[in-house]
């Protein structure tokens, strides 16, 4: 078996086991499946940017909120159907990703992370600002009509894990198939030594706004996905903690694995899930954990499986 | 087009505030020939070939590949007219596999042609002789090593120009003279620019010489006229008064 037949197999396995979960897992469990796989699109997002091209950014809650904002607000303030909803919050992710990857992109390294970190609070605090239109951190509740996608209503429970395994599985198998292509492959070469990848004829610049901008809308579509199936769009997602959890995910999960966002999602959130049934103090529990994996594990829970044991993993 | 020469250039000056690392070098770069370009430590000659291929912004003059004025081209479109380049510190992709590093520098000009991109990583490894280590680690290679996939990563590209800044550097006696062994097979299959400290690979491989001094062109011709100039002995030996 090839490499790559491996690959496609692992991916088909985790998908196929997603498929089961709905089945044998109790509801509670299904329930925050259909949360992880959505947050999980997420972090796919922001590790085609962070684990691929090697660029760290502080502002990707721009892009989700973009997304998220981008569904809302056109449900809200101009009536439109659920799929046209869809359509705008991609749009409006891929416009403000390849506005902001432009401007951004001037800079590079720690600067990269400051000016995405203060486009995404300027974006946060535009939300604010415009309160009387997006109602600001109270945020509001998308209407259970508008929640309805091809007959599917999406406000219950199987409807709503089955669309989030299909939006996961099309993000997912997508990805992988990119990082593999010519041009992901190149964005590796950019991560690891950008002057070489220059001087042996790529435009790098080019390479990593669409980079950029694959990574934020995918983030976007995380963000609309949120809002359509959870019912709700708020600020808070808008925040620098939005930004901060997708890194985690990563940095957790294994940067440049395609199963590493997965896994620290779901890492992530039953950590804090299960320490907050042992103590109030949970993020106590979770901040020494997560301590210690950085310390011992380095390159994230999958990166440490491909470094050991299955060194084909993608 | 000019027939004769590949690359040319007028007038090219590098500034760094006051001072200048090149004054004014007229240069021509026959086609098809090796080009050895030599002179002491701080001559400017990678400030000058650092300007050829994009990768230091000239501060005045102009530089001319296939006749056709390359003045304004970002570095990478210069590398994707066909001039390729090696670092003369090693600089290799250390995180990916040797047979990733030469396929990524072939596949900027065969593209998503696989079967075709794994030939020419074969055939090039095969000719710097790391065709047994195609999978092992760049970053795992023995310095000497690292220089020849190099190498492997400018032949891959099939450039017109090739120009390497000081490839023999670091190298052990041994693969200096397959290094030499390896230029002169590819002499007047592409047009190469060498720069080089060591005299015995320069005598060896080049047709012609040029050499800087204090970043100006001292002489330029064959290597006999440059034997035989008196003011190339006079930089070389430190005398002043030639």
């Amino acid at each position: 078996m090839t490499d790559s037949q491996r690959s496609q197999l692992l991916h088909l396995g985790v998908i196929a086991l997603l498929f089961v979960a709905f089945f044998v897992l109790p509801t509670y469990h299904v329930g925050n499946l259909s949360r992880i796989m959505v947050l999980a699109v997420y972090a796919i997002g922001y590790n085609f940017l962070f684990g691929y091209t090697g660029l760290l950014s502080l502002g990707h809650a721009l892009f989700f909120a973009a997304g998220m904002y981008g569904l809302g607000l056109s449900m809200e303030l101009f009536d439109l159907t659920t799929a046209p909803a869809l359509m705008v919050g991609l749009a409006s992710a891929l416009i403000v990703s390849a506005v902001i990857g432009f401007l951004a992109l001037r800079t590079s390294g720690v600067s990269f992370m400051i000016v995405t970190l203060m486009f995404a609070q300027a974006g946060y605090l535009t939300i604010l600002y415009f309160g009387s239109y997006t109602r600001g951190d109270e945020g509001f509740v998308i209407q259970q009509a508008d929640r309805v996608l091809f007959g599917l209503d999406l406000s219950n429970d199987t409807a709503r894990y089955f669309a989030a395994l299909v939006l996961f599985s099309v993000c997912f198998l997508a990805v992988a198939r990119l990082v593999q292509s010519p041009f992901g492959r190149t964005l590796v070469a950019i991560r690891e030594n950008e002057e070489r990848a220059r001087m042996l004829g790529y435009n790098t610049v080019a390479h990593k706004l669409k980079a950029v901008v694959i990574s934020g809308t995918i983030a976007g579509v995380a963000g609309a996905a949120y809002a359509l199936l959870f019912g709700y769009a708020g600020a808070t997602f808008a925040t620098v903690q939005y930004s901060i959890f997708p890194l985690l995910w990563v940095l957790l999960g294994g940067a440049g694995t395609t199963i590493g966002p997965l896994i620290g999602v779901i890492f992530m959130f039953y950590l804090i899930d299960l320490s907050s049934d042992i103590t109030s103090a949970y993020m106590l529990i979770a901040g020494v954990v997560l301590v210690l994996l950085t310390l011992f594990a380095p390159q994230g829970l999958a990166g440490e499986l491909r470094k050991r044991v299955f060194k084909w993993m993608p | 087009m000019d027939a004769v020469n590949i690359l040319t250039t007028k007038g090219l000056t590098k500034a760094y505030g006051g001072i200048k690392a090149n004054t004014d070098i007229d240069f021509a770069l026959p086609r098809g020939k090796t080009m050895a370009l030599i002179g002491p430590n701080g001559a400017g000659k990678s400030t000058f070939v650092g300007m050829l291929c994009g990768r230091i912004p000239a501060t005045r003059g102009d530089v001319f590949f296939e006749g056709a004025n390359i003045n304004a081209l970002p570095a990478h479109q210069r590398i994707s007219l066909g001039i390729a380049y090696t670092f003369q510190i090693t600089s290799v992709f250390a995180g990916l596999s040797l047979h990733e590093n030469v396929a990524l520098a072939a596949r900027r000009r065969l593209g998503a042609d696989v079967a075709a991109v794994n030939a020419k990583v074969a055939d090039v490894l095969a000719r710097v002789g790391l065709a047994e280590r195609t999978d092992q680690i760049a970053g795992d290679l023995s310095y000497g090593h690292q220089r020849l996939l190099e190498i492997a990563m400018g032949l891959a590209q099939d450039p017109r120009l090739f120009i390497l800044d000081e490839p023999t550097q670091g190298l052990a006696d041994s693969e200096v003279e397959e290094f030499i062994a390896l230029i002169n097979t590819l002499a007047g299959e592409t047009t190469i620019l060498l720069i080089e400290h060591n005299m015995d690979v320069v005598m060896k491989t080049a047709t012609h010489i040029t050499v800087l001094d204090a970043g100006e062109v001292l002489a330029a011709g064959t290597p006999e006229e440059i034997r035989a100039n008196a003011a190339v002995q006079a930089a070389y030996l430190g005398t002043s008064d030639a």
